[in-house]
């Protein structure tokens, strides 16, 4: 059935969802759950983070996309460190069934550990180190550990699943070492290390919160922690829709990356 | 004793799980400079088997492989290879795909000359207007030209083509079987081709060589395949000598492929029937 209001779906549904949505949020404000502020309200308390984006009033007073900026800069080093790791790790993986059989289930224990797990012990284990800043290089280490594995298992993957065809054809011109992991190996497997990169920078965005609530880091994190401890409710809700929008945008952005690097 | 191709014994077991199982066996075939030798047997008899030994991408259990009087190991761009599927690198273009391997073989030569090669052979192959399209913007038809552009630039001593045709609809075969005996003729290199197609066979072949069923596949018989060159598509429709070449190959592949190629020898394999026992498949 094609009525001329199919062709506003797009927009019309979407809409409706989030009206039915606020509508729950504010029946439950008022009614079992007392201590969360409306949306109204919400939006009140939020204006001055919301209006003035920049500003910088205190440490863990600033503009939200100041403080989303900050996460940011945290989440771009922990996920640098990431891919530099992880992608020549998943080659090593990929190419190696001896090193896979040694790692393979350590890497599997490991990969489930919550992000709360981690921090602590980036704290431990980088707090008699002089000259850095321990806060920040645990957060980085904890961005770092957790969000590596879909990189590493998906690079792994993609090197497993290179054709025997291409390898042959570097085989007869007897290409390199070199030249056979530049023009055959890296060009095959890039569409499933992008895969795997766009995961990875899903699940940094995610450690991100819970690293900058355990170190107090300025940012998106740390504000909501912050204002939490402070008995302040509308932030929390600014906080988790910031978050959430971020990772959205950032998602699309990978998989339009992704996409460009699809030519096989 | 001046073959330039000399296979001798050439026997391939691969393990398994019943144990050792062997696929070929005492493959013994010469082959002069220049010849164009098709190797003809059913689906999985191991004719494939044979020439990816020859290319060097399957290992040989057991005998030779003399080329241009070197014995082979290993694969190398001294034989060009195009296999049923074109295996074109797809993130390269027509021309980088030629060009990696003249850039191997020929890194002798300038740049310049290097990137005449590659233009030439894929003008040759009538690509002339295509060299900078990749392999997805391409028919199945011209990749695999660019598949045989690619081997040709090598200036290979032999040529090993598995099936090169099997992928294509009739037309295109006939369009590329022109383009490679051109190709041939002009260069004057010696092509084991595998093929299941009888027709093709005989239209490009100096010699066919029938293999018979594995496991245990041997050569069967070698037909001579006198019809004068070059070779007109309809013209030799008319020949009767072509006629009873094409019986005697298709009467070879529905009756005598079936048998033993020396079922007078006692078998050797416990998996194996007796010998007295044809193995019909």
């Amino acid at each position: 059935m094609k009525t001329p209001w199919n062709r506003f779906d797009f927009l019309l549904l979407p809409l409706l969802g989030g009206a039915f949505i606020l509508l729950l949020w504010h029946l439950s404000s008022h009614s079992w759950s007392g201590d969360l502020p409306d949306p109204a309200k919400t939006w009140h308390e939020s204006k001055p983070y919301v209006l003035e984006p920049w500003a910088k009033r205190g440490e863990l007073d600033q503009g939200i996309l100041r403080f989303t900026f900050l996460s940011l800069i945290l989440v771009a080093k922990g996920y640098a460190i990431a891919l530099i790791l992880g992608t020549p790790i998943g080659f090593f993986l990929g190419l190696s069934p001896t090193f896979n059989k040694a790692f393979d289930p350590i890497i599997q224990i490991l990969r489930p550990v919550s992000p709360l797990a981690w921090l602590p012990l980036g704290m431990v284990l980088f707090a008699k180190i002089k000259g850095i800043n321990v806060t920040e290089v645990a957060a980085l280490f904890t961005i770092a550990l957790c969000s590596m594995w879909p990189t590493v298992l998906n690079t792994a993957v993609g090197v497993r699943a290179i054709p025997t065809d291409y390898l042959n054809v570097a085989r007869v011109l007897k290409l390199s070492r070199w030249k056979t992991l530049t023009k055959v190996m890296i060009p095959a497997t890039l569409p499933y290390m992008f895969t795997g990169f766009r995961l990875s920078l899903g699940i940094a965005w995610l450690v991100i919160v819970a690293a900058e609530m355990l170190t107090g880091r300025p940012g998106v994190g740390g504000f909501l922690w912050q204002q939490y401890n402070a008995l302040v409710y509308e932030q929390i809700i600014l906080c988790i829709l910031t978050i959430g929008g971020v990772g959205f945008i950032l998602d699309r952005l990978m998989s339009v990356i992704e996409r460009r690097f699809k030519t096989i | 004793m001046s073959a330039h191709l000399e296979l001798f014994n050439l026997t391939k077991v691969y393990p398994s799980k019943k144990g050792p199982q062997t696929i070929v066996r005492d493959f013994n075939l010469q082959i002069p400079k220049g010849e164009f030798v098709s190797i003809i047997g059913h689906s999985g008899c191991g004719k494939s088997t044979v020439l990816m030994m020859v290319a060097g991408l399957t290992t040989v259990t057991s005998g030779g492989i003399i080329l241009a009087g070197r014995e082979l190991s290993g694969p190398g761009p001294d034989r060009g290879i195009v296999f049923q599927s074109p295996s074109l690198l797809p993130w390269m273009t027509a021309r980088e795909n030629v060009m990696l391997g003249i850039n191997q073989v020929f890194f002798t030569a300038t740049e310049q000359e290097r990137a005449q090669i590659a233009e030439y052979y894929l003008s040759v192959v009538g690509l002339a207007d295509f060299m900078d399209k990749r392999p997805a913007e391409l028919s199945q038809g011209m990749r695999q030209r660019v598949g045989i552009a690619r081997a040709f630039a090598l200036k290979p001593k032999m040529l090993l083509l598995d099936e090169p045709f099997g992928m294509l609809d009739s037309l295109t075969r006939y369009e590329l079987q022109q383009v490679l005996i051109d190709l041939w003729r002009r260069n004057q290199i010696t092509t084991v081709m595998v093929t299941h197609d009888v027709d093709e066979a005989l239209y490009l072949s100096d010699r066919v060589v029938c293999m018979t069923d594995g496991p245990e596949a041997g050569i069967g018989e070698i037909l001579n395949v006198p019809l004068p060159r070059p070779r007109d598509r309809k013209a030799i429709l008319e020949l009767p000598e072509y006629h009873r070449l094409r019986a005697t190959l298709i009467e070879f592949l529905e009756v005598r492929a079936h048998h033993r190629p020396n079922s007078s020898n006692s078998p050797s394999g416990a998996a194996t029937p007796p010998a007295s026992v044809p193995v019909s498949a």
